[in-house]
């Protein structure tokens, strides 16, 4: 008598589980059909709460396998992985399991083999699934309940939402863990309580039914922001391992925006708080040019960066014209070259000059923060406007130099240029096309930033660059003026 | 001003530990509270219970017992000189916080460190009394890491290793001289002599315990160090070099490295720029080189540049693989395991799937991309069935390939 007597051939079998986790009744099921030749596409495998409408019509009632039946074989590995891989929450667990058993009764050592899909895909539900028991652990947080009356004494209750059916395989952790004490875990999945010797699971709960709230979490959550090191931001690293999903069940979750939103103020301050005044004003240029190397008068000093000195004749034995230029601050290219305006913006600048008729080399070109700010986002530095407190602490870098050019004209190109040149705000589209008188009687012209000419297009930026070409022209102008 | 608050204090003491970097909680033996009194289990491997937004897990409550000291290192925020604020926990409160943390979930035991009060005697003593209260009172059998004081009287300090899964000295500086100009009241001989006799402990109670099953325990997860990298002049070459000594003769767990980070009322002494935090990730990388990939110390420090520093822009295992490229491609079908394990952008795991796969499958390009993260970076290394590097290791421009793309250009900055 052979296995296939008692398969009806062209026969679908439908195997309903118990339960979503239930490894045992699995093994039980899948032993008796490889034992009866039951290929894998013959069979469905429903869990509670799943639909078996694709094989609505399949027999529930499944073959019996003859007494003589050669037994299944099945690895101590693939045994391992499938307890963890039925805890999945993919519905098609089932079935890869079956057919990877199936396929193991052939070629006892599958499992070696990593680069087989199904092997690979099974392994893949086993770490999924190992990891989210592993994150429970992590992050359950039990709050305190004061029982009353029978119940009287200390209750922990803990609310969490697990993505894979694993509260059942994590009980043990917890009542080794916790063992004398009196402790609940409720999840939309089920629940488990233990009251010191006895383990008990209950129905599915919501977080209403959870104690909201626990003195003890202000104490947490203070240690959870004084532990954290703001000179040393890592999102990326943080949310790698903590992923969001799991935040709103996590009590000092809650601070996180606020500690990374305020992480680099506390960083400036924390630096600000050892530094001190301003020594004596440099007085030529390779005094500057050390001094801004070793500047960490603002956090932007901090970055991973370098200072950029400005560059071009300084009196008109060099061939100095009396012109200025300042701009915002380095960008990634000015940084990684240590000199000013040779990035895109740099080359626009250059174009615009040349059509003016300015001459770059006869001008002194700087900029009004020395370091570039960024912030990095992935493998890029994303450039950062200076606040306007940074802008102030660089002036005294970018008068010093202007102290020792002793420009007839400024040209301020963007408004932070500008703040550095005045200590105050201005409006780049009010403050164009007439001189701001400085106090050493030179003259300060605003215009706009080459760089907010390349995030235009179209005809805003025709418009644009007609006014920059504009300013520039009567800056060459002006400056004809002041020289005769 | 009134006293101080529990939370008051407890914001001070963990301020003032966060540049300790461990916070491992693992490597220790398992345990668990069943037929106890109290709480805890370890079960080998530790748990994160949360991160920081630096990017850190927190596993333990790390905290000082006191953040007075009378000590004036150069480095340290909670130096003599310094201006911060103070405070001081009793043994008792911090029992009551860690047993009140631990109920709830929050962590997996306690690492307690101090600055030093009255004297290192005195200190060492009060670090020990909270371990022992946990242990002996509460029946705590959670993790407890306890930093010793390496100018206490030995005897304390082996009272330490008695109820603390793992115990620490911190070396600080990589250099002696560092040492000297940073850390004036520390001294390198004491250090390593402390270091030396904890060593010598634990060995002897893994001896014991091999004998007679009811020997006591000792520091079972080891001892581990601390080095501050930036701080000095010294080079990586230099910091691998004392790493791989630690290792080697103080059978140390870890050797943690913590980028110096600007701190709160800095000494003048001090550079107030850090070091690119990429450089403590490149120490970490060699030191995993060593630990797990087979690398002697002398290899690493070959992978290092002119300066003695490791390249920022790749890491120290394809900065070693660019320098020796004789020795590639490797057949993935043929190569040992130590071979395979030199492979850039391989690792551990992905080597052990490849020699279990090749077993079963002569291994293709494809195969070999479904066992790795990165099949761009593996490819210019290996051979396989149906793939051989045509002299792209000969190629000058392999490291800019491999590296990762620098920034894209910058249009809106000047």
């Amino acid at each position: 008598m052979t296995a296939l007597q008692h398969v009806k051939l062209g026969t679908y079998y439908v195997v309903a589980l118990p339960e979503a986790d239930d490894f045992d009744f699995w093994r039980e099921r899948a032993r008796g059909l490889v034992q009866c030749d039951v290929p894998p596409d013959r069979i469905a495998w429903v869990e509670p709460g799943g639909s078996g409408s694709l094989f609505s019509h399949g027999d529930r009632r499944l073959p019996v396998p003859p007494t003589d039946a050669s037994p299944v074989r099945a690895s101590k590995a693939f045994v391992q992985l499938a307890k963890s891989a039925i805890c999945h929450s993919d519905p098609e667990r089932f079935a890869l399991l079956y057919r990877l058993l199936w396929r193991l009764q052939a070629k006892p050592r599958l499992l070696e083999d990593g680069a087989d899909p199904e092997v690979r895909k099974i392994d893949e539900l086993a770490r999924t699934v190992r990891r989210d028991i592993h994150k429970m652990r992590a992050f359950v947080r039990f709050r305190l309940v004061e029982g009353e009356g029978e119940e009287a004494g200390e209750h922990y209750v803990a609310w969490f939402e697990p993505e894979h059916h694993i509260l059942r395989a994590n009980a043990g952790f917890f009542v080794r863990r916790f063992a004398n004490m009196r402790w609940s875990i409720l999840t939309p999945r089920g629940s488990l309580h233990w009251d010191g010797s006895v383990l008990e699971e209950g129905p599915p709960a919501q977080r209403g039914d959870a104690p909201q709230g626990d003195p003890t979490e202000d104490l947490w959550r203070k240690y959870y922001a004084s532990i954290f090191n703001p000179a040393r931001l890592k999102i990326g690293a943080m949310l790698k391992e903590m992923p969001r999903k799991y935040w709103k069940n996590m009590p000092e979750a809650a601070l996180i925006p606020e500690l990374v939103a305020e992480a680099q103020s506390r960083e400036a301050a924390m630096v600000a708080a050892g530094s001190l005044e301003f020594d004596e004003r440099p007085e030529t240029f390779a005094e500057i040019d050390k001094a801004i190397h070793g500047c960490r008068k603002c956090p932007i000093g901090l970055l991973d960066n370098h200072a950029v000195m400005g560059e071009g004749p300084q009196n008109a034995a060099q061939g100095f014209s009396g012109l200025m230029i300042v701009g915002e601050q380095p960008g990634d290219q000015e940084d990684l070259a240590g000199r000013p305006f040779v990035g895109p913006a740099g080359q626009l600048l250059d174009r615009h000059l040349e059509q003016a008729g300015i001459d770059r080399r006869s001008a002194y070109v700087t900029n009004a923060v020395k370091h570039f700010k960024f912030v990095q986002r992935g493998k890029r530095r994303l450039h950062q406007s200076p606040t306007a407190k940074e802008i102030d602490t660089c002036r005294w870098w970018v008068e010093s130099e202007r102290a020792i050019v002793r420009p007839k004209l400024v040209l301020a190109m963007g408004a932070s240029a500008a703040r550095g040149m005045l200590g105050r705000t201005v409006s780049i589209s009010k403050a164009r096309g007439t001189p701001i008188p400085l106090d050493d009687g030179s003259e300060l012209w605003v215009t706009a930033h080459p760089s907010y000419l390349l995030r235009l297009d179209g005809a805003a930026q025709e418009e644009q660059c007609r006014l920059f070409d504009a300013d520039l022209a009567a800056v060459k102008e002006r400056l004809a003026e002041l020289s005769a | 001003m009134g006293p101080q608050t529990i939370i008051e204090k407890l914001e001070i003491l963990a301020d003032a530990a966060k540049y300790d970097a461990s916070c491992a909680s693992s490597g220790t033996t398992k345990r668990n509270s069943s037929g106890g009194k109290g709480i805890g289990s370890t079960e080998g491997m530790g748990i994160c219970h949360a991160y920081a937004p630096d990017g850190r897990c927190i596993s333990l409550l790390k905290i000082l017992l006191t953040n007075h000291c009378v000590f004036d290192c150069h480095y340290c925020v909670n130096r003599k000189s310094s201006n911060v604020r103070r405070a001081r926990f009793s043994p008792q409160e911090v029992v009551d916080l860690t047993l009140s943390f631990y109920r709830r979930n929050y962590i997996e035991g306690l690492f307690l460190s101090s600055g030093i009060v009255k004297s290192s005697n005195h200190t060492m003593e009060q670090l020990v009394e909270v371990a022992r209260m946990l242990r002996e009172e509460h029946d705590f059998r959670g993790y407890i890491h306890l930093k010793t004081i390496p100018e206490a009287d030995p005897e304390l300090v082996h009272q330490a290793g008695l109820y603390a899964d793992r115990v620490s000295i911190n070396v600080e500086l990589p250099t002696d001289a560092g040492l000297v100009r940073l850390a004036p009241d520390k001294s390198a001989r004491q250090i390593e002599g402390a270091m030396g006799k904890l060593k010598s402990d634990i060995v002897e109670a893994k001896d014991n315990k091999r004998r007679f099953k009811h020997a006591p325990r000792f520091a079972p997860a080891g001892q581990s160090t601390q080095m501050i990298v930036g701080a000095d002049a010294a080079t990586d070459a230099d910091i691998v070099g004392k790493a791989s000594r630690l290792y080697d003769n103080f059978r140390l767990r870890r050797v943690y490295y913590s980028a110096f980070s600007p701190i709160p009322d800095a000494s003048a002494v001090l550079p107030l720029k850090r070091p690119p935090l990429i450089r403590e990730h490149r120490l970490y990388q060699s030191d995993w080189l060593m630990r797990f990939y087979g690398y002697q110390p002398s290899e690493v420090m070959q992978a290092t540049e002119a300066d003695g520093n490791l390249p920022l822009d790749i890491d120290p295992k394809l900065a070693w693989a660019l320098k020796f490229r004789e020795r590639f491609p490797v057949d993935v079908n043929r190569a040992s395991k130590e071979q395979l394990l030199r492979v850039p952008g391989l690792g551990v795991r992905a080597v052990n799937r490849i020699l279990a796969s090749r077993r079963h499958r002569t291994m293709r390009l494809d195969d070999v991309a479904k066992l790795t993260v990165s099949i761009a970076k593996v490819r210019p290394f290996i051979i396989t069935a149906d793939w051989r590097p045509v002299l792209l290791t000969d190629r000058a421009d392999l490291r800019a390939l491999l590296a990762p793309k620098t920034e894209q250009l910058e249009l809106f900055a000047a």
